[in-house]
């Protein structure tokens, strides 16, 4: 109910609010805060920790561009995935930052504009260990549990029909849901992004009686996602995102950043951290953007490992998540 | 103050599509007929009527009026019983005559099936057969639990009474929301593995997604079968009027079980001699991941119904319990003292008149089935609004969507309204 009140009032907004969408920038600084969509329980990506702070990945960069902004406090509006799209379009959130897969039809159609892919994941099937399956392949006639609202439904949908197999989906409004209907046998498949999955396996009653099956069924590029038409605010976003990107690569962390500023003889490293040129100003912003951002939440490696990498719960190797230096698709443009 | 009220709706429309345009967002509802693409877990047939359909109106119409024609030359007087030849005119012609036409044009009716590549109408369509089914179910279920458990609370057994009360009380006292996940995980949990299903040799197999029973399959011989027992049904009813009639006029009832039996048994038994085998069994076999074959229950449908049909219920059986007591004692009291037995009391005396009392206020129960079937998407049933949810997200067209919705259930809403008024009008106290 709570999601199709969500929906209803985004309409609703789109109906009543007169054209004030322009300048994001000056809106976030004007209320002193910045309205971040996120998800409402994934471990990894943004969850409540034992202090009731939201913290991870995605919740990481909700941070770092209020930061770069310098505004001192973050708003989370949990959603599923139904009410993330109609939530951004209406302006009740200035950045979702959860999960989000860049597609054509959502960039050309939905009046959003998609930043940066902060993570390149795939969607991965999980099923039992004693039910003996080894591929994808063997799923013909299975039931699957999955969540509505995202690519996830067409995906699954596409590789059952282009493979000539049957299946039979049961889809719910949220995760957790999704969770507990599986968990209870109701399924024998779960399906969602591999990265999603590790998360909701580490919450399942017995975590090490499941397995993810090796095949990735499509490409889900994941990244922050804004309003379409405000530029300024996409920029913003999609630099504060690249510092991360391209100070993992430079050797600059949340711990040196201070140090690198002041002591680094690299021209582009000056350029970036805003010792040097005006890029940081250009963009809006003042120059000491880039060491708040830094040291708040550290380079891009350090947000993988802290909230996705060995030794959390997520457990996801890098993979196509590493540098493109070493052989990876994090690239980020130069800072010149 | 109408005017003011246009006003403000067309500036709203307006001002939605300015914002729609200016935020790049694409607007009208020619995405209906793009391909759905995803997959829906129920799929209820749609019966798509052709052409030829609109001959079974027009004899449905035709023989509706002329069997009205003949019951008033044959019955002048209002309310009086029409002869037996003229009945049995009426009958063939109001129910005869439909069927010929429609056995005679059974191609015309085209029975559309979702697949991912139907068009978003189709799925939507999908969903709402899959509401209402849901609602019907729900509607009946909850009135005739309803009335069951208000018989109960009114019953002097003091068990009875007591365990009602506490039934309603329970019901009434907790958000359907919670009701429903509690029976859908109960049912889950307590049910065993597909590999551990309870199978009773195919006839019924119950594991954790679902009941499974033998389908019906149709054969050449179904519409015959078919035709031959709503036969037998129509001379059910006439040999009962029959006997009736004839207990009015002589005190002596009319022979009614043998007559009857045989027109029951007699009927079908020829139709399926001249016509062949109407139906095979399609046993459910275990298969795979699952039983496949056969007809089911989800856990997710069963879940809705009963979780609908329990809450709505409770509210039932306190408006039907207050509408039998407000027909005061006397005349309970006066019905006995003409040696009435307490079914006939009941029957002849109570309900009558308190059915004014109970009609309106269930009309509001029945449209709250309805309304709660929405819920739907949270354990998983691709009811209308789950379906609509996902066409929203995978389309994006968030205004149209909820537009459909919000009209779509003010239009069932407020045919349930109407039809529960017109009987509502049907059943009032006639005062002389």
């Amino acid at each position: 109910m709570r999601s199709v009140f969500i929906t209803l009032a985004a309409a609703g907004i789109l109906a009543l609010s007169s054209l004030a969408q322009a300048g994001t920038l000056q809106d976030v600084r004007k209320n002193g805060f910045l309205k971040c969509g996120t998800h409402i329980e994934n471990p990894g990506f943004s969850a409540l920790d034992a202090n009731g702070q939201r913290i991870g990945f995605d919740v990481d960069f909700c941070r770092a561009v209020a930061a770069a902004i310098n505004v001192p406090e973050v708003k989370y509006t949990p959603l599923t995935s139904k009410e993330r799209l109609p939530a951004l379009q209406s302006g009740e959130i200035d950045l979702l930052s959860r999960t989000t897969t860049y597609t054509m039809s959502r960039d050309a159609n939905m009046g959003l504009d998609f930043t940066n892919i902060t993570l390149y994941d795939g969607q991965g099937l999980m099923v039992r260990k004693s039910s003996g399956i080894t591929s994808a392949r063997q799923l013909d006639g299975a039931t699957v549990c999955l969540q509505t609202g995202s690519t996830t439904e067409l995906n699954v949908a596409d590789y059952f029909r282009r493979n000539g197999m049957n299946y039979t989906p049961v889809v719910f409004d949220k995760q957790p849901d999704v969770r507990a209907a599986y968990d209870a046998g109701r399924c024998d498949v779960h399906t969602t992004d591999v990265s999603g999955l590790a998360a909701q396996r580490s919450l399942m009653k017995n975590p090490e009686e499941h397995v993810i099956l090796p095949e990735l069924i499509s490409k889900e590029p994941l990244g922050p996602v804004v309003r379409h038409g405000d530029n300024q605010w996409g920029d913003i976003v999609r630099w504060t995102v690249w510092l991360t990107m391209a100070a993992e690569e430079y050797g600059v962390t949340a711990e040196n950043a201070d140090k690198l500023f002041a002591e680094s003889p690299d021209p582009e490293i000056q350029r970036m951290l805003g010792k040097t040129g005006t890029l940081w100003q250009d963009l809006g912003l003042d120059a000491g953007a880039p060491v708040r951002v830094l040291k708040l939440v550290g380079n891009y490696g350090q947000i993988f490992g802290r909230n996705l990498g060995p030794g959390t719960p997520v457990n996801l190797p890098r993979g196509y998540n590493e540098q493109w230096t070493k052989g990876g698709l994090i690239y980020a443009p130069p800072f010149r | 103050m109408l005017g003011g009220f246009l006003w403000l709706a067309a500036s709203m429309y307006r001002n939605t599509l300015e914002n729609l345009r200016t935020r790049g967002i694409g607007s009208g509802f020619g995405f209906l007929r793009s391909e759905a693409g995803f997959r829906i877990g129920e799929v209820t047939g749609l019966p798509l009527p052709q052409g030829g359909f609109l001959y079974f109106l027009l004899s449905l119409a035709a023989g509706l009026l002329l069997s009205r024609l003949v019951a008033r030359r044959l019955a002048p007087g209002r309310g009086g019983p029409l002869p037996g030849k003229g009945l049995a005119a009426c009958l063939a012609l109001s129910v005869g005559l439909p069927l010929l036409v429609l056995y005679a044009f059974r191609h015309s009716v085209e029975i559309v099936r979702y697949s991912e590549s139907s068009s978003y109408l189709v799925a939507l369509a999908t969903g709402l057969a899959n509401t209402f089914k849901v609602a019907a179910l729900g509607c009946a279920g909850s009135t005739v639990l309803g009335l069951l458990v208000a018989l109960g609370r009114l019953s002097p057994n003091w068990l009875l009474g007591t365990l009602c009360r506490w039934y309603v009380e329970l019901n009434r006292n907790l958000p359907v929301l919670l009701q429903l996940f509690f029976w859908y995980f109960i049912v889950l949990r307590g049910l065993p593995g597909v590999a551990q299903s309870i199978d009773l040799g195919g006839w019924l197999v119950l594991n954790n997604r679902g009941l499974f029973l033998p389908a019906l399959v149709p054969r050449e011989g179904a519409w015959l079968f078919c035709g031959a027992v709503a036969a037998a049904l129509c001379g059910v009813w006439v040999v009962l009027r029959r006997s009736r009639r004839m207990w009015e006029e002589t005190g002596r009832p009319g022979r009614r079980a043998l007559p009857g039996a045989l027109l029951l048994l007699g009927l079908p038994a020829l139709a399926w001699l001249a016509g062949g085998t109407p139906f095979s069994l399609d046993f459910p076999v275990l298969q795979g991941f699952n039983y496949k074959g056969g007809t089911g229950l989800t856990p997710e449908f069963t879940a809705l119904v009963v979780g609908l049909t329990v809450y709505i219920s409770a509210f039932n059986a306190e408006i039907i319990r207050a509408g039998i007591e407000s027909v005061s004692r006397g005349q309970r009291e006066a019905a006995r003292a003409l040696a009435m037995n307490e079914r006939q009391v009941m029957r002849v005396v109570i309900l009558p008149q308190a059915m004014r009392v109970i009609v309106p206020p269930l009309t509001s129960e029945y449209l709250a089935v309805v309304k709660n079937s929405s819920l739907a998407v949270g354990i998983g049933y691709p009811d209308f609004v789950s379906v609509g949810g996902t066409i929203l997200n995978q389309s994006g067209q968030a205004v149209e969507i909820v537009g459909i919705w919000m009209g779509v259930f003010l239009c069932i809403s407020l045919c349930i309204s109407f039809c529960m008024n017109v009987y509502n009008a049907r059943i009032a106290l006639v005062e002389r």
